[in-house]
């Protein structure tokens, strides 16, 4: 078995229009931006994959990124804890338009609710956000005179994803922070697209470091000097 | 002695309260100037929601390395002993009752514990980030602020009017003014500023503070 697909076009051939797309990264902190650039050079190549609903912690930042997604119009709808940041243009401007839609979900919940997808949980309950104005609408219950929250799995079409080593069978390490939502994401969406730093042979990473077992893996494709997105974002770089 | 303790204060005397070894979460902005004054021979171990335990200070400028960053995004270091785990252990940490304390900012907080400090209301593009999350769990949810808002209203109140981030969660809360701790869904007043009456504290706070037989006097270095 070998997951290596040969670049980042074939990657990222199969996301169709109005799919769910799951996007590692936490801020610039694990964004796959060659695999989101990609995506985008294929929308503005031929107007597809449009209208997808995107989930990621945040909604962008400057030009770059899950922001000029939003920008080049591939996006109809963010699933995100806080659609703030740095330089929120893309996101603001579409949202305050009523161009795009937006689910805000507490972070933990958000975390928690893609866990439970990949783990076939298809609800839980949570103290978060129990009687605020997220919670209105949900059923609630108590335990051992508690009151929590019903959340339902949060599941996906596609998740893309920035490893630091893969092999080819695809067992994944991360680099620091940027590891995240990655693993809870490998498990919850259909199919898992990575890109790696490093793309080794089975045996070459220790079992007792991988993080997101293979199984979780459908494609790999090696990035081997990734761009980060913070460090984009401070340089000034648009992508358009 | 000036009239009112400045944020550096008022993170010191947070602080002060943090035991050897506690398992801290600080809250983005004004709460994360709680690191810089823990008490020689107290070290916290600090959580950030993105996946780090024991984190230390920011690093040099020209030296971030931008995968290594707390829940405010910016960089950070790691202190001997530092771990990495994705976002539902992390959570899982917060909501289990792992953490110690976490200590956050606020819009307002009520004499029944609620808290308000995600949402000034429905203008804008809202975001909410772990702050729902952050309020459960810990042992000890502590506020620090300001005691009254920039135009002189209270933060301190009977009942929230803004947008709840959680219901009766706050334990203890640390201002500008007093030190006061929410038992009962009654603000019970610890500390003071020694300058300042209870009359005149009172004045500036919107609901009514329970007066135990003993109250400190709040006193901070200047930072």
């Amino acid at each position: 078995m070998d997951k290596t697909v040969p670049d980042l076009a074939t990657a990222v051939a199969g996301i169709e229009d109005g799919m769910v797309v799951m996007v590692g990264g936490f801020g610039g902190s694990g964004a796959p931006i060659e695999l989101i650039h990609a995506l985008i050079d294929r929308f503005k190549a031929t107007g597809s994959p449009k209208n997808l609903t995107v989930v990621n912690n945040n909604a962008g930042n400057g030009r770059i990124g899950i922001a000029a997604m939003i920008d080049a119009g591939m996006v109809g709808k963010m699933i995100c804890s806080f659609p703030r940041s740095a330089d929120p243009r893309a996101f603001t401007e579409k949202y305050l338009a009523g161009e795009i839609g937006l689910e805000l979900v507490p972070q933990g919940t958000l975390a928690e609710r893609i866990r439970a997808a990949g783990a076939g949980i298809p609800a839980f309950y949570t103290p978060a956000s129990y009687g605020t104005d997220v919670a209105k609408g949900k059923p609630v219950a108590e335990f051992d005179g508690k009151h929590y929250v019903q959340e339902r799995w949060l599941k996906a079409d596609v998740a893309i994803l920035k490893a630091e080593l893969a092999d080819t069978l695809g067992n994944l390490t991360y680099r620091k922070a940027a590891r995240n939502f990655s693993p809870l994401m490998a498990a919850a969406a259909a199919k898992t697209i990575v890109q790696a730093t490093k793309i080794v042979q089975p045996g070459e990473i220790d079992p007792e470091h991988v993080v997101t077992p293979g199984i979780f893996v459908d494609a790999i494709v090696e990035v081997s000097d990734p761009k980060q997105e913070e460090a984009l974002m401070r340089a000034g770089v648009a992508y358009a | 002695m000036s009239t009112k303790l400045s944020n550096a204060q008022i993170a010191w005397r947070a602080a002060q309260d943090i035991e050897d070894g506690a398992y801290v979460n600080l809250g983005i902005g004004f709460p994360e100037m709680v690191a810089k004054f823990q008490p020689p021979g107290k070290q916290a171990i600090f959580h950030t929601e993105n996946g780090v335990l024991n984190f230390g200070e920011a690093p040099v400028e020209g030296e971030e390395d931008w995968d290594l960053i707390n829940a405010g995004k910016k960089a950070i270091t790691l202190r001997p002993g530092a771990a990495f785990f994705h976002h539902a252990d992390s959570f899982g940490m917060v909501r289990g009752g792992h953490l110690d304390v976490a200590i956050l900012g606020t819009y307002e907080v009520a004499e029944n514990g609620d808290l308000a400090n995600w949402s000034t209301g429905p203008r804008g593009v809202p975001a909410v980030g772990g702050a729902m999350d952050l309020v459960h769990g810990a042992k000890r949810v502590a506020v620090i602020t300001d005691h009254v808002t920039k135009d002189g209203r209270p933060k301190l109140v009977k009942r929230c009017a803004l947008p709840l981030t959680g219901v009766g969660c706050v334990t203890r809360v640390y201002t500008s003014l007093a030190v006061l701790d929410i038992e009962d869904e009654r603000f019970v007043l610890r500390e003071k500023l020694p300058t300042m009456s209870v009359a005149e504290l009172q004045a500036v706070t919107g609901a009514e503070l329970v007066l135990p037989d003993q109250i400190g006097d709040l006193v901070a270095p200047e930072l």
